[in-house]
């Protein structure tokens, strides 16, 4: 113990010590995500969020939804049961940041995508208590009458490129038309967005049709939150997908 | 007053000029910016340095002011200090209001006023209590007791002043952010890139003024209080800009897109999260315990040797932790399990540090009953221990599969932020006032027995809540009927927390109610116009802080 007095008296030796001995846990733990081969799972079906839907996410964490619902569907049955299949990795490795959540004062969004009509996720983000009255949901009627300000939408997939979601030159370059598109699917743009966004749903989120507003581009998000994997192809029992 | 010329003070140079250009950059930002959020946080930081260029032209206008010159640079301590109860009594009333909106949604929402809303004000609330009412305790007190334990004034003159003013703005450049909706979504990392620079040019200038005190010591040892206050400045250093590594929009916008993604980004986070805990509101309060209890009691540390064994494990096997965040997750499961065993051995140092801090009382036990202040430390370092026991069961696959998700979990972080963090703060600071203001004594032990009092049946209200809720919610979620279908739905589950959350709202408020009458009993006791100790010489406090050298002759 007598030993540790040439620390004590060298106030550097003890920063570094510090640091050394801190660094060690986070750099085993981290990096090797970064390079083990099966931390994310191939799967089908994934692509990058469409325009319209990057713009949703933005405001999903602007409103500081993941506060309350959690995007993560842990392998236990009855979660399973109740939300469908369990979370994989590679369902959310386009988000930057993730969305996965710590609490569930609200119930998981995962693969909410799909479970309601819009017309309920409209009425339930308005006023939450008139379609589940024991809701402690805030209201969100702002949404819908907010018109969506998306001048920056190719910066966004420009910035989203340069941490590696793989969006393509075409992808920026129609990013405003592919916007507006998704929310108007009789304009000319419509055909060119589906084919760089596959499976994308293009309507009129917000029903009403005379401008794109927040409820438009959150709703948008909402509905395709966990429809893009193929289930039918992605087999867990896989060797690459068993780690 | 002031005689000695400031003039030609390197201090006096950099910071303002720092300053200066910062402000030119806002006030840019803020002309040309498309983003309104930008435009708002831009003029709000130009408005906030506007603040302390101001203060830096008031103080130094004649010269460098007599705290600077004594042995001990005391009023940036005392700035702390009252920053602290302020954003404090902020922090919790905020926590109040959103309990009470849980509790009554149709009674504290307001439709129109967006900035109202539970997901804004949440991190409004976890930020205001951590980070400002946490932060400015810990800066405050590590200035006080780094100075004490080396005997010297704070390195780098203004330094200690330009870090007050700068995590301050941070914290305001925050508050309002989140908001305005401006936020990354990274729970207890939430301020957007901007914010995270200015706080590493705060925390970088942090360390310096404390490493470099520490460096012109005049005690051949550095005290222990000092290697857990290094320990939190350098890690947080660490955690803060590895979890903060960001693509802006543009330079003019406050969104940005985090570097990783998914699971590497979940983990990182977490890493943060978990150590944002272990050395934010462990290691730094830690500190405080290791000055404030040996002090107040009058005794030296119980354990010179366990002293070193709980610094060095406590440092190493937090920082693994971190993956019990994320058990049943997409996270690969080696990770998993790795993070579950360290959180479980991590019992061990944790009850290291509890029992050094309490066998600290040994000879003083009697104390307890006659100082109200010293018995809030000493229940502070309890509920430590009650905590640090109930992580690691927490943190076992098991259990979490149950308690995850649930506000078992907004319990357990509450008995450590309530019980552990907020006493050990709580009783500092009531050391330090009369300290600080040369006073003889606090303005009344009385009103510290009604704070102890009140605010220990506000935890326990809140914290016997939130585990009932919490197992009763992991149970509903989880419960099948005869057929093999789940019971409940999930609006049950919300629905059968409706008493809880009333109990925990009332707790809560019981809870801010103490911190209340403690603030009227410091205005007080700084405000005595009886015959103070102003003018008494700086009092030995050395002979009563145990020197290690000390402490090895008891154990051994």
């Amino acid at each position: 113990m007598n030993r540790h007095e040439i620390i004590e008296k060298n106030s550097i030796l003890m920063l570094i010590g510090i640091l050394i001995v801190v660094a060690i846990g986070g750099a085993v733990e981290i990096a090797p995500l970064f390079w083990v081969n099966g931390t994310v799972e191939a799967v089908d079906g994934m692509r990058p969020y469409t325009p319209l839907e990057l713009k949703g996410r933005d405001i999903y964490v602007r409103e500081g939804c993941y506060v309350c619902h959690s995007q993560m569907i842990r392998s236990l049955r009855d979660e399973v049961e109740r939300y469908g299949h369990y979370s994989l990795a590679a369902e959310s490795m386009y988000d930057h940041p993730f969305q996965w959540g710590s609490e569930r004062t609200g119930p998981d969004l995962a693969r909410v995508g799909g479970k309601y009509s819009d017309e309920w996720q409209r009425a339930h983000l308005a006023d939450p208590r008139s379609v589940v009255p024991e809701s402690i949901m805030p209201p969100y009627r702002f949404l819908e009458l907010t018109p969506l300000d998306y001048r920056d939408i190719q910066e966004q997939l420009k910035a989203s490129r340069s941490v590696g979601v793989p969006y393509t030159h075409a992808d920026v370059a129609n990013a405003k038309q592919d916007l507006e598109a998704q929310a108007d699917p009789n304009s000319d743009g419509a055909e060119g967005m589906q084919k760089r966004y596959p499976k994308a749903q293009a309507r009129d989120f917000d029903g009403n049709p005379k401008q794109i507003t927040e409820a438009d581009a959150l709703i948008a998000y909402l509905q395709m939150l966990g429809t893009l994997v193929d289930f039918k192809t992605y087999h867990a029992s896989a060797p690459e997908n068993r780690r | 007053m002031p005689t000695e010329s400031a003039s030609g003070r390197i201090d006096l140079a950099i910071i303002p000029g720092f300053l200066i250009t910062v402000f030119f950059l806002a006030i840019f930002a803020a002309a040309k910016s498309p983003d309104p959020g930008m435009v708002l946080q831009a003029w709000t930081l130009a408005a906030c340095i506007a603040a302390t260029g101001a203060w830096y032209l008031v103080t130094y206008a004649d010269g460098t002011p007599a705290d600077e010159r004594g042995p001990y640079m005391n009023d940036v301590v005392k700035a702390g200090v009252i920053a602290s109860m302020f954003w404090g009594i902020a922090g919790m009333l905020v926590g109040l209001i959103i309990a009470l909106q849980l509790s009554f949604p149709d009674l504290f929402y307001f439709p129109d006023l967006p900035w109202t809303n539970f997901g804004r004000m949440r991190p409004l609330h976890t930020s205001a209590v951590i980070f400002a009412f946490g932060g400015n305790v810990l800066i405050a007190t590590s200035f006080y007791v780094v100075q004490r334990t080396c005997r010297a004034r704070l390195f780098g003159g203004s330094l200690a002043w330009f870090v007050f003013w700068g995590y301050n703005t941070f914290i305001v450049l925050a508050g309002t952010g989140y908001l305005e909706g401006v936020t990354q979504s990274r729970e207890y990392a939430e301020p957007e890139w901007y914010a995270d620079l200015w706080l590493t040019a705060v925390w970088v200038s942090y360390l310096v003024v404390f490493l470099g005190t520490i460096m012109k010591r005049q005690e051949p040892h550095i005290y222990v209080a000092n290697w857990f206050y290094l320990a939190f400045i350098v890690t947080i250093a660490l955690l803060h800009v590895v979890n903060n590594l960001a693509m802006p929009v543009s330079w003019l916008e406050t969104k940005s897109f985090s570097l990783f993604s998914g699971v590497q980004d979940a983990l990182t986070q977490w890493w943060y999260g978990h150590n944002a805990v272990g050395f934010f509101l462990t290691a730094g309060f830690l500190g405080i315990m290791y000055y404030f209890i040996p002090k107040r009691a009058n005794r030296p540390i119980y354990s010179y040797r366990l002293s070193i064994i709980h610094f060095w494990t406590l440092i190493f096997i937090y920082i693994w932790a971190g993956p019990h965040h994320l058990l049943y997750t997409a996270l690969p499961e080696w990770a998993q399990t790795l993070g579950m065993t360290f959180s479980v051995i991590l019992w061990m140092p944790s009850w290291g540090g509890m029992i050094n801090g309490l066998m600290t009382l040994s000879g003083a036990w009697d104390k307890l009953r006659t100082d109200p202040v010293l018995r809030m430390i000493v229940v502070s370092v309890a509920f430590y221990g009650m905590a640090t026991f109930e992580g690691p069961v927490m943190s076992v696959k098991t259990v979490n599969a149950l308690s995850h998700y649930t506000n078992w979990t907004i319990g357990h972080v509450h008995s450590g932020a309530l019980g552990w963090v907020g006493y050990v703060s709580f009783g500092a600071i009531y050391c330090l006032v009369p300290w600080l203001w040369k006073k003889q004594r606090l303005y009344s032990n009385a009103l510290v027995e009604w704070h102890f009092w009140i605010s220990t049946l506000g935890i326990v209200l809140y914290i016997t809540s939130m585990w009932v809720a919490g197992i009763m919610q992991g149970l509903m979620w989880r419960a099948y009927n005869d057929f093999g279908f789940l019971e409940y739905s999930f609006v049950e589950g919300v629905q059968a927390m409706h008493p809880y959350y009333i109990i925990r709202a009332l707790g809560g408020a019981l809870y801010l109610t103490g911190a209340l009458i403690m603030v009227y009993n410091l205005w007080r006791t700084a405000g005595d116009r009886t015959p103070s100790l102003a003018d008494a010489p700086e009092r030995p406090l050395l002979a009563l802080v145990p020197e290690p050298a000390l402490a090895v002759r008891a154990a051994s």
